[in-house]
């Protein structure tokens, strides 16, 4: 493989202190060396690009893929494809597809099928529950042994406060983390919209934000029950959020996410029923996007995640309550983060941390650092270019964006796979 | 100005000149079914087609009765949500439809939005006859114009809706008529049949019967399912009735003038008392089946003149 030299660029990767304009060498698939000038080794490839930055590629933590069961939705090859194009070179895979990932033979097939993209690691999360159904265990420990990065029952609330507990306490024998969609079930079952005056106005049946609220009470509670790790996904609520800070506060074993958007969507974006928007959680009050921001800001969320959940036309051509929720969010996972550093809510350092070495440290991976010597999996953005996001033109083959329509400042120019260039 | 938008969809949105346009027009039409006659040459060579999701034989039948008044032809077609995936039927039956070249669409369906989906999928002007917890626009009309000849004015009215507000698209196209129209419009149930912030509907909220009623021109009662005794949301009948029923004692805190409405079909002893109901004096809920006639004239007259059409 011929060397790379990315010439002149933005080097960022806050977490190792590297801020710097400079050259950056790949050979071998890793990152051989960088700093202030390099000069210009003789058959190198060269890459400049006027203003543009170059981070760590991406990690995210939570994206469904259609493999195994929902291909009509999205294979693995056009996840991929979608990653690549949205700087995205580490993906953590949800376990609710058909079949479950409940079977250590199938983490083994998942981080396999990754393999064979060329351009995405694929880490597999396992079912907490056999079939994620929410009914007995399944073989954590085997899951771990093959793989399985942390458990899941994906965009399943596990809503037995006894089986939670039990799933904590022995994970925790395995270092492993639970993952918990924080919805309690039977305050949000047949919802479709966050409770309120717009759903009231739009006749629609409502979850209010207190099922979130109690989710993620009730599991800090169980956290500091049995010593176990609990991980909250796509946090949504000013109140979650404070609870989050204050179990982080008293040094219980907490972490969480959110999804861009959570922080860039309120729930008005499903006005005329636009079912694009129905997402799970639902969107909600405009004050609690803004207390997503500030979570973001002051370091109470780890992690931003595209939850993207691929959905084909007819899941989404329905009446909104029997639409499937879901978007998808690999391609715009950068760039809608970055419109928070453009605002002005967060630095650009934070935003790069939060799609890169936070994620990869919460999951254990050895992801989302530059370093030399260590794999060159690189995303090269321009922060001011500008694109629109147009469903039915987004690359894969998912096209269910709640985002259709926006004008976004970033643009993904370049993604690299252990060196090898996979987008741009 | 008269009537703007393409479809009805809703009351929610509207302007008070549209909604006063189709409550005067409605009021010719009233005139002219008491003298017998017709207007058939009207919608003469249009196509009204009544898609029903969900049964409603009295609905149905008021629109077809004034389709046929006006001289369009009309279809009645009845879908079974149950036999197939719903949203397949929805979106497979408006292809067909737009294939049949239809005029007016009437759409009953069970799902809130289902005819503002349909209303992107077809050519025609799209009616909304009903449709989840959403809207029932031509319910609203109808309320409104027995109250208009009753009372001879809407501003200043106080209205009481009573009982299962939360499922209840008939409170919500009413809610947004009358307020709109500038009546003063009170909610009174059950916190548990209760929207979210139904107060941020310009509504105030009770409830008590005897203070949500007092002083009130108008008290209309709502249907309550017997669903929503099964999902717990009230004990038993019985103590609905005796809550929220409207009977003679706890009609009297109204004003001595005051008018019973119900959209129908009624529960007897459940959410109403015959005796109010069958009150030759004070029920007019007779006279909102006549009215509904005249008000679906109306609207099938506005919409299949495609003023929405005209004016981009």
């Amino acid at each position: 493989m011929r060397d790379v030299l990315f010439s002149f660029v933005r080097l960022l990767d806050p977490v190792s202190g590297l801020d710097l304009h400079g050259d950056l060498l790949l050979r071998d698939g890793r990152i051989a060396d960088f700093g202030p000038s390099l000069g210009r080794p003789d058959d190198a490839a060269v890459v400049a690009e006027q203003g543009g930055v170059l981070c760590p590629g991406l990690v995210d933590m939570r994206a469904a893929l259609g493999e195994p069961g929902y291909e009509y939705r999205e294979t693995i090859a056009s996840a991929a494809e979608a990653a690549a194009a949205g700087g995205i070179t580490t993906l953590a895979a949800l376990p609710d597809t058909l079949p479950a990932i409940d079977d250590p033979a199938l983490v083994r097939l998942l981080r396999a099928r990754g393999d064979e993209t060329g351009s995405l690691t694929i880490l597999p999360y396992g079912a907490v529950t056999v079939g994620c159904r929410g009914e007995e265990l399944a073989e954590l420990g085997l899951l771990a042994e093959a793989g399985a990065i942390a458990f899941t029952d994906g965009s399943r609330a596990l809503g037995s406060a006894r089986l939670m507990r039990l799933a904590l306490s022995y994970a925790k024998g395995f270092g492993a983390r639970i993952v918990q969609h924080p919805e309690e079930p039977s305050l949000a079952d047949g919802g479709a919209a966050t409770e309120g005056e717009l759903a009231t106005r739009l006749g629609l049946p409502g979850i209010p934000a207190a099922a979130e609220v109690i989710l993620v009470a009730r599991d800090i509670q169980l956290a500091a029950l049995t010593g176990g790790a609990v991980h909250f996904a796509h946090v949504s609520t000013a109140e979650a959020l404070q609870l989050i800070r204050q179990a982080k506060a008293d040094g219980i074993n907490v972490t969480c996410d959110t999804a861009p958007p959570y922080f860039d969507l309120n729930e008005t974006a499903i006005g005329d029923f636009r079912t694009y928007a129905k997402l799970s959680p639902p969107l909600r009050k405009d004050a609690d996007r803004l207390a997503v921001v500030a979570a973001l800001a002051d370091g109470t969320i780890d992690a931003i995640a595209s939850d993207h959940q691929p959905r084909d036309a007819d899941d989404k051509r329905q009446p909104f309550a029997q639409a499937t929720p879901g978007g998808t969010g690999l391609a715009t996972l950068l760039s809608i983060t970055l419109a928070q550093v453009h605002s002005g809510a967060i630095s650009l350092g934070q935003a790069i941390e939060l799609l890169t070495a936070r994620p990869a440290r919460l999951l254990g991976v050895e992801a989302g650092r530059i370093g030399k010597g260590l794999p060159a999996d690189l995303c090269l953005f321009h922060p001011e270019r500008i694109w629109q996001v147009e469903a039915g033109r987004l690359p894969g083959k998912a096209q269910n964006t709640p985002f259709d329509g926006r004008a976004l400042e970033g643009v993904v120019l370049g993604t690299w796979k252990a060196g090898r260039r996979v987008f741009g | 100005m008269s009537y703007r938008q393409k479809h009805l969809l809703a009351i929610e949105g509207l302007y008070p000149p549209e909604i006063g346009h189709l409550l005067d027009l409605a009021e010719s039409y009233v005139l002219l079914n008491r003298s017998g006659k017709t207007q058939r040459d009207l919608l003469r060579g249009r196509t009204l087609i009544n898609l029903f999701f969900e049964d409603s034989t009295r609905t149905r039948t008021s629109f077809e009765l004034a389709g046929k008044r006006l001289g369009a032809d009309v279809i009645n077609m009845s879908v079974s949500t149950s036999s197939v995936n719903k949203g397949e039927t929805l979106l497979d039956t408006a292809a067909t439809l737009n294939a049949m070249h239809c005029d007016l669409l009437v759409v009953r369906h069970d799902q809130s939005g289902a005819p503002n989906l349909l209303a992107q999928k077809v050519d025609a002007a799209v009616i909304n006859a009903g449709d989840g917890t959403h809207e029932h626009p031509t319910q609203a009309l109808l309320d409104a114009l027995t109250i208009r000849r009753r009372k001879g004015r809407l501003e200043g009215l106080i209205v009481a809706i009573c009982g299962d507000v939360l499922h209840s698209r008939v409170a919500r196209s009413n809610i947004h008529l009358l307020t709109t129209m500038g009546s003063r419009v009170r909610v009174v149930g059950p916190p548990t049949l209760m929207p979210t912030e139904a107060e941020r509907l310009g509504v105030e909220v009770f409830h008590d019967m005897e203070r949500g009623l007092a002083g009130a021109d108008i008290v209309m009662m709502l249907r309550l399912q017997r669903e929503r005794m099964q999902r717990g949301l009230v004990p038993s009948a019985r103590e609905y009735f005796r809550f929220f029923g409207l009977d003679a004692a706890k009609f009297a805190v109204a004003k001595p003038d005051a008018l019973v409405m119900h959209p129908g079909p009624m529960n007897r002893g459940v959410e109403i008392d015959s005796a109010v109901a069958d009150d030759p004096h004070r029920s007019v809920i007779r006279e909102q089946v006549e009215m509904g006639v005249a008000v679906r004239m109306a609207v099938l007259d506005t919409l299949s003149r495609g003023h929405g059409r005209n004016e981009f």
